[in-house]
C-alpha cells in the first residue's frame, strides 16, 4: 500500500439512545486506492463514510486526512467530496449550474469555473446536456452529474455512498466498469460504501468487511474470497459450505480434522488450529459426478440431489450427503451436458487444498 | 369488459355517458350532482348577485334597471372609501412582509429543530389561528389602550401601527404552517451536498434552502395578504377614527343602506382576494419537479 491519505484511529461513534454505530475502528487508506466499505445494512459503514466527509463527528478517535486530524473539521473545509445515495442533485439548477456550484461558493473566477465544469461534464460524457434540468435526466445521468459535481472540486478523496443501488442491473454493471476506469484516470482515492459484494469485489483494490460496527477483515478481493478470516466474512462474501469439525491432530503442514459424515480428512494449512473449527469450501470448488471419482486424495461423498436451480451458465445444486447439505455450482459448459435432476444419486468431491479451516 | 365492448376513444371523449358507470364515478350520479349544485348555489349565489348588482343602474339597488359602470366611478370618487382602501392596502402590504419573515422563521424552526417542549411551543404558535378573533381583538385593544395608542392621535400613517401589529400577530402562523409543510418534502442530502461542496451555512440557505422554500413563501405571503385585506373583527377593535380600513368602512356604510358603489368596491376586493388565493393555491401545489433524486 502507498502512503496513507486517510488514517482512521480508534474511531467510535455512539448515537443518542445508546447505539454504537462504529465501535473502535482503525485502518489506513492509501493514496490512489479504490477502497470499499462492505457490510450488511446497519454495520456502520455509512456512518464511517459520513464521518470521513464531516457530516457526522466521531464520539472518540481521530480521522487524519492527508496528515491532518480533521475529526471535527466541518465538511466544507475538508479536501474530500461525496456522491450521495440519492445523488442530491440540486433540482432548481441546470446540470452545468450543479457542477459549477462547488466552485462558485468558494469564489473561483467565473471563466475558470465554467471551463472546469465543462471538462468535468465531458469526463462523465454529459457535455451535451449542460442546459438540462435534473428532472429531465435519467437516474444514471443524474448520478453522473453528482460525480462530475464532486470531481470538479479536485478532491483528494472521493466518497461514494451506495452509488449504484438505485440503478438497474445492466446499468449498474456498466457503471462499475466506468467508475473503476474513472478512478484510474483521475488518480485519486475512491472510497465506496456498498452492501453488494459483487460491486466491491469487481471494483475495489481493497475491501474492508464490516459487521456490527467493527471491521472484520481488510484484504484484496481475491484474498477476501479465497482466504476469509472468519465465518462471518466467508458467509458474507459469496456462497460457502460451512461444516462443523474437530481438529484431531497436526501432521507437519497438514491438519487432521474429523467431521460428521466426512470421516477424517487432512487439510494443508499453516495455521495452528485445535478444538472446534469450521471447514469452509466454496460451491464452485466442488465437483459433481454420477460415479465415484477415481482420483486419489480427494474428499468424496455419496449423496442425493435435493434441489436444482438453473441459471443458464451455471446450475446451483443442493446435495444431501451423509447428513449434511452441500451447495455445488455446476458449469453448464457443454450444450448437451448431462442433466442433473432431483432425487438423482451423485458423488460430490473436492480437493482438500480447497478447504479452509476457520477458527472464529 | 372485453375490448370490443368499449366505445371508440372519440365517442368516449364527447359523450362520457357512453361508458357504464364505474364504482368510483360519483361525479356521474344524479343525487351527487344535485347536491353539488345546491352547495355551489348556496355559497356563491349571494356573491354573484353582489357582483351583478354592482353594474345595476339604480340608486336603491333592489330591481335590475340596466347596465352601467358609473358606480365604480362613484366608489372611486368617494374620498373616505378611497382612503379606507389605501389604508387596507398599506396595512396588508406591511403586515404581509413581517408576517412572512416571522412565519418563515417559525416554520423553519419547527421543521428543522428538536427542542424541549416543542409540542407546547407549536401549539402556542398556532394559538392566533385557534382562538376566536373577537378574543384577539378585545385583548389587543386592551393592550393598545394601556399603551395609550388608542387615546392619543398618532397621526397618519402611525395610527395604522396597532392594526399592522394585530394583523402580523394573526397572519404569521398561517405562513409558518405553509412553509413548514413545504419543507417536509425537502431532501436533507441536498443540504449536506451543498456543505460538502464547500458552501457555508449561509450560502447553503441562500442557494439551496431558499429556492426550495420559495413557493411556500409566496403562497404564505399571499395567504397573509388576503387574510389581512379582508379582516374585519380584529381590525374593528384596533382601529381609531383616523385609521379606518376598507371592510370597516363598508360596514359603517352598509348600516345606511346598501348602495351600488359598495357593491362596486366589494367586487374590486373580491377580485383582488380571488386572484391572490388562486396564486397561493397554485404555489402550494405539490412539487412535480422531483426532489433531487
Amino acid at each position: 500500500m502507498s502512503a496513507p491519505i486517510i488514517q482512521i484511529r480508534n474511531v467510535v461513534k455512539r448515537f443518542a439512545g445508546g447505539t454504537t454505530a462504529v465501535d473502535n475502528v482503525s485502518f489506513d487508506i492509501g493514496q490512489n486506492e479504490f477502497f470499499a466499505l462492505l457490510g450488511p445494512s446497519g454495520c456502520g459503514k455509512t456512518t464511517l463514510l459520513r464521518m470521513i466527509a464531516g457530516l457526522e463527528t466521531p464520539s472518540e478517535g481521530e480521522i487524519i486526512i492527508d496528515g491532518v486530524d480533521m475529526a471535527f473539521t466541518p465538511p466544507n473545509q475538508r479536501p474530500v467530496n461525496m456522491v450521495f445515495q440519492s445523488y442530491a442533485v440540486f433540482p432548481h439548477m441546470s446540470v452545468l449550474q450543479n457542477v459549477e456550484y462547488g466552485l462558485m461558493v468558494t469564489g473561483t473566477p467565473k471563466d475558470e469555473t465554467r471551463k472546469r465544469a465543462k471538462e468535468a461534464l465531458d469526463m462523465v460524457q454529459l457535455g451535451h446536456l449542460g442546459e438540462r434540468r435534473p428532472d429531465q435526466l435519467s437516474g444514471g445521468q443524474r448520478q453522473r452529474v453528482a460525480l462530475a459535481r464532486a470531481l470538479v472540486k479536485r478532491p483528494k478523496v472521493l466518497l461514494l455512498d451506495e452509488p449504484l443501488s438505485a440503478l438497474d442491473a445492466k446499468l449498474r454493471e456498466a457503471m462499475q466498469l466506468e467508475l473503476a476506469r474513472l478512478q484510474k484516470t483521475v488518480g485519486i482515492t475512491f472510497i465506496i460504501v456498498t452492501h453488494d459484494q459483487d460491486e466491491a469485489l469487481s471494483m475495489a483494490d481493497r475491501i474492508a468487511v464490516m459487521n456490527a460496527g467493527r471491521v472484520s477483515q481488510i484484504a484484496a478481493p481475491i484474498a477476501l474470497y479465497e482466504a476469509p478470516a472468519s465465518r462471518f466474512v466467508a458467509d458474507f462474501i459469496g456462497k460457502v459450505n460451512l461444516i462443523d469439525a474437530t481438529v484431531t491432530g497436526v501432521k507437519g503442514n497438514e491438519v487432521a480434522c474429523k467431521a460428521k459424515g466426512l470421516g477424517e480428512i487432512l487439510i494443508p494449512s499453516n495455521q495452528p488450529a485445535k478444538g472446534q473449527v469450521t471447514l469452509a469450501v466454496r460451491p464452485e470448488k466442488l465437483t459433481l459426478g454420477t460415479a465415484a471419482p477415481k482420483k486419489a486424495g480427494l474428499v468424496k461423498l455419496s449423496g442425493t440431489v435435493r434441489d436444482v436451480s438453473y441459471y443458464g451458465d451455471t446450475s446451483h445444486v443442493i446435495v444431501t450427503a451423509a447428513g449434511i447439505e452441500l451447495a455445488v455450482n455446476v458449469q453448464n459448459d457443454a450444450r448437451r451436458s448431462s442433466i442433473i435432476t432431483r432425487g438423482q444419486n451423485v458423488w460430490v468431491s473436492w480437493a482438500p487444498d480447497d478447504t479452509l479451516i476457520l477458527t472464529e | 369488459m372485453t375490448a370490443e365492448a368499449r366505445p371508440a376513444p372519440g365517442l368516449r371523449r364527447f359523450w362520457p355517458a357512453a361508458l357504464p358507470q364505474g364504482p368510483l364515478d360519483y361525479g356521474r350520479r344524479l343525487w351527487m350532482r344535485v347536491l353539488l349544485a345546491s352547495v355551489f348555489l348556496f355559497l356563491y349565489a349571494p356573491i354573484a348577485v353582489l357582483i351583478a348588482f354592482s353594474f345595476n343602474d339604480s340608486k336603491r339597488n333592489i330591481v335590475w334597471q340596466g347596465f352601467t359602470l358609473k358606480y365604480y366611478a362613484v366608489a372611486w370618487n368617494n374620498a373616505d372609501l378611497f382612503d379606507a382602501m389605501t389604508n387596507s392596502l398599506i396595512i396588508a402590504a406591511v403586515s404581509t412582509l413581517f408576517a412572512t419573515v416571522i412565519g418563515a422563521m417559525v416554520g423553519l424552526q419547527l421543521w428543522r429543530f428538536r427542542f424541549p417542549f416543542k409540542g407546547a411551543y407549536e401549539g402556542f404558535m398556532a394559538l392566533p389561528i385557534v382562538i376566536p378573533e373577537i378574543t384577539l381583538g378585545v385583548s389587543l385593544m386592551a393592550f393598545f389602550f394601556k399603551l395609550g395608542w388608542m387615546t392619543t392621535d398618532l397621526g397618519w400613517p402611525f395610527n395604522l401601527f396597532p392594526i399592522i401589529i394585530a394583523h402580523i400577530a394573526f397572519c404569521f402562523p398561517f405562513v409558518a404552517i405553509v412553509v413548514r409543510s413545504r419543507m417536509v418534502g425537502f431532501n436533507m442530502q441536498l443540504e449536506e451536498a451543498s456543505k460538502d461542496l464547500g458552501a457555508s451555512q449561509w450560502q447553503t440557505f441562500r442557494h439551496v434552502l431558499l429556492p426550495y422554500m420559495k413557493p411556500g413563501l409566496i403562497a404564505g405571503a399571499l395567504l397573509a395578504f388576503t387574510l389581512s385585506l379582508d379582516d374585519f373583527v380584529i381590525t374593528y377593535f384596533t382601529s381609531g377614527p383616523g385609521s379606518v380600513t376598507f371592510p370597516v368602512k363598508v360596514f359603517s356604510m352598509v348600516r345606511r343602506g346598501v348602495t351600488p358603489d359598495i357593491n362596486a368596491a366589494s367586487t374590486v376586493l373580491i377580485v383582488i382576494t380571488v386572484v391572490a388565493t388562486v396564486l397561493a393555491m397554485k404555489m402550494q401545489a405539490p412539487d412535480k419537479t422531483g426532489k433531487g433524486q
